[in-house]
């Protein structure tokens, strides 16, 4: 399984973490949904961790898309709330070639 | 709350498969996405050089706060050793809120060197995987039928694409990011125009009693500095008392004169 951290590059992840990231993605959604700064914080770093640590980088020749895509490290929890609602941390008028 | 369609990453990811989605003809996407990456390359250098242009203004701004620190440091001693605690006071005031500023720009400029690290990994990242899709392509056009060149343009465009919207949006938060921190110099250049950072004598409009009155002290004290170096020249004391040395059995009268108050 391919994941990708945004802004930050590709990883290569067994399809056994799968359940494991699936499920920290929802905590995040819920932590989002709550309104709950802290704990969207410590979710979301446990879940960039995990990528991280479980996953092989993929190298930059390697042209292959991704099976998910996590939202920036970075990513506040205002952000975070738009990206259900409005643009989010990925704007959609960004990306090349979407005008 | 509205459009809450499901979890994190599908969000993400459906956003940019969408934009993926939209290229229908192999060849025309291979084309175009080549195009578009280079394009994005040149776009990328010039987020990065604008965002070393924001770092070095907040450099300068930093440097020149730090001399002002200095300066109202050295003021405050100043007026403190004369007696003088409300001027010493005025001059630690303005002290304080200059380190205040100092410290959040010097944060704000180590944020900025963060996306600009940021931004070259990830134009050195597009850079390759564009060689790389350059590289396939020719081999697609080479050797693959129509069917199968589909397939393979349309996987190694979606490699590139992913990375285009990823570089994108590495961009895109940098710029926002310097976009505040423009914002924070202009106030910070609006707080130095007022005088805000000032040393205490050098004030133009709004130069209050306070002020005067440093200006004094410190003129006062460099007349005294000149004196007292004319009298160790002259080798005398107070030209009425010329016993400095000789008298030196007598009470250790201090030879700083009384100042004018």
């Amino acid at each position: 399984m391919i994941v990708r951290i945004a802004t930050e590059g590709q990883f290569e992840v067994d399809q056994a973490e799968y359940e494991a990231i699936n499920d920290l993605d929802s905590q995040c959604v819920e932590a989002v949904e709550a309104g709950d700064e802290e704990r969207f914080r410590q979710l979301f770093s446990q879940l960039i961790a995990m990528v991280r640590e479980k996953g092989r980088k993929l190298g930059d020749d390697e042209l292959v898309h991704s099976d998910v895509i996590l939202p920036p490290e970075d990513t506040d929890l205002e952000e975070a709330k738009q990206e259900f609602t409005g643009e989010g941390a990925i704007p959609d008028s960004l990306i090349p070639g979407s005008g | 709350m509205p459009g809450l369609g499901g979890r994190f990453s599908t969000v993400v990811k459906a956003k940019i498969s969408k934009l993926l989605d939209r290229a229908e003809d192999p060849q025309e996407t291979l084309d175009y996405s080549y195009e578009k990456q280079l394009e994005l390359l040149q776009n990328v250098k010039k987020g990065i050089a604008d965002v070393v242009t924001s770092k070095k203004r907040l450099q300068l701004q930093s440097g020149k706060l730090e001399q002002q620190v200095v300066k109202l440091d050295t003021q405050a001693r100043q007026a403190l050793s004369a007696g003088r605690e409300d001027l010493a006071r005025a001059a630690m005031e303005r002290k304080v809120l200059a380190q205040t500023e100092l410290q959040s720009l010097d944060q704000q400029v180590k944020e900025l060197e963060d996306q600009q690290q940021r931004l070259i990994e990830n134009e050195q990242k597009l850079r390759t995987k564009i060689e790389a899709f350059r590289t396939k392509k020719e081999v697609i056009k080479a050797q693959y039928s129509a069917a199968e060149a589909q397939v393979q343009i349309s996987e190694a465009a979606t490699g590139v694409g992913e990375q285009m919207a990823d570089v994108g949006l590495a961009m895109q938060r940098a710029v926002d990011k310097t976009e505040q921190m423009r914002a924070r110099a202009s106030a910070v250049e609006e707080l130095e125009a007022a005088g805000t950072f000032e040393d205490i004598t050098a004030l133009g409009e709004g130069s209050d009693d306070i002020d005067r009155q440093l200006k004094e002290l410190t003129s006062a004290s460099a007349v005294d500095d000149e004196l007292a170096k004319m009298r160790a020249e002259l080798g005398t004391g107070e030209g009425e008392k010329p016993a400095g040395e000789l008298g030196a059995g007598s009470a250790p009268a201090e030879t700083t004169e009384e100042r004018p108050q």
